[in-house]
């Protein structure tokens, strides 16, 4: 299973704050998991498509498109941050 | 190396104890070695792109907050002679004038302490999962991210 966690403006578009799934055959990186995400309808797509600039995170640390997801992770997408 | 370097908190700090708390060493007793303490201190600003603010609120992930933030502290005392550096960073909602985030670092001379702190500050902006939402009389919005703080990185 994957926890998903959405984060500031990304939870409130998708209005999804937590979910938890099996991980989808053949996503095997974050950027795979962004696509496969997106195609579950327009808000999604809108929300992240890859003109957005939105940051991802596995099992709590910053994390890129290319970096690897496995069973039992924690993965995170959201907005630049914004805190200091 | 103290204890709890990060703390995430939606009360508000002391930043004069903070401040004197930074020469102590574990034990609890002062670090005469301490020539240096330098600080920062991030408040809410009244206004953003001229509309008034009137609350602040902010969130943040739970877990990565405090892993990222220890990362950010651990990379500074891999690059200074530093004695401590902590940083505390408040949540939930504030107001115009309200204390956001505290840096302090001690050190026997003063450039690790100031650059440990500028160091921290840079990558707690474009790295540590917080999100800011302004509560205004037009409406609520989130704020955005500024380049330049992703410029600042690039010093280092």
């Amino acid at each position: 299973m994957i926890q998903l966690r959405l984060f500031a403006s990304l939870r409130e578009t998708t209005g999804v704050e937590f979910e938890e799934f099996p991980l989808p055959a053949g996503i095997a990186t974050l950027g795979q998991l962004r696509e496969h995400l997106r195609a579950r309808g327009p808000v999604w797509a809108e929300a992240l498509d890859p003109k957005r600039a939105i940051r991802g995170a596995v099992n709590q640390r910053m994390s890129r498109d290319h970096d690897v997801i496995s069973d039992g992770d924690e993965v995170a997408f959201f907005p630049p941050v914004t805190g200091g | 190396m103290n204890d709890l370097q990060v703390r995430i908190q939606s009360e508000p700090f002391d930043a004069a104890e903070e401040t004197r708390a930074l020469r102590r060493k574990a034990d609890g007793t002062w670090d005469a070695g301490v020539g240096a303490v330098a600080t920062f201190i991030g408040t809410v600003r009244d206004m953003n792109e001229g509309d008034g603010v009137r609350t602040l609120v902010l969130e943040h992930y739970p877990g990565m907050t405090e892993k990222s933030i220890a990362e950010i502290i651990g990379e500074a005392h891999a690059r200074w002679p530093l004695m401590n550096l902590r940083v505390i960073h408040r949540i939930g909602e504030l107001k115009p004038a309200d204390e956001i985030v505290w840096v302090g670092a001690a050190s026997a001379h003063r450039e690790a302490a100031l650059s440990a702190c500028a160091f921290v500050m840079d990558f707690l902006k474009s790295r540590a999962p917080f999100w800011k939402k302004e509560k205004t009389p037009q409406g609520d919005r989130w704020v955005a991210s500024r380049d330049k703080d992703e410029e600042a990185l690039k010093r280092w």
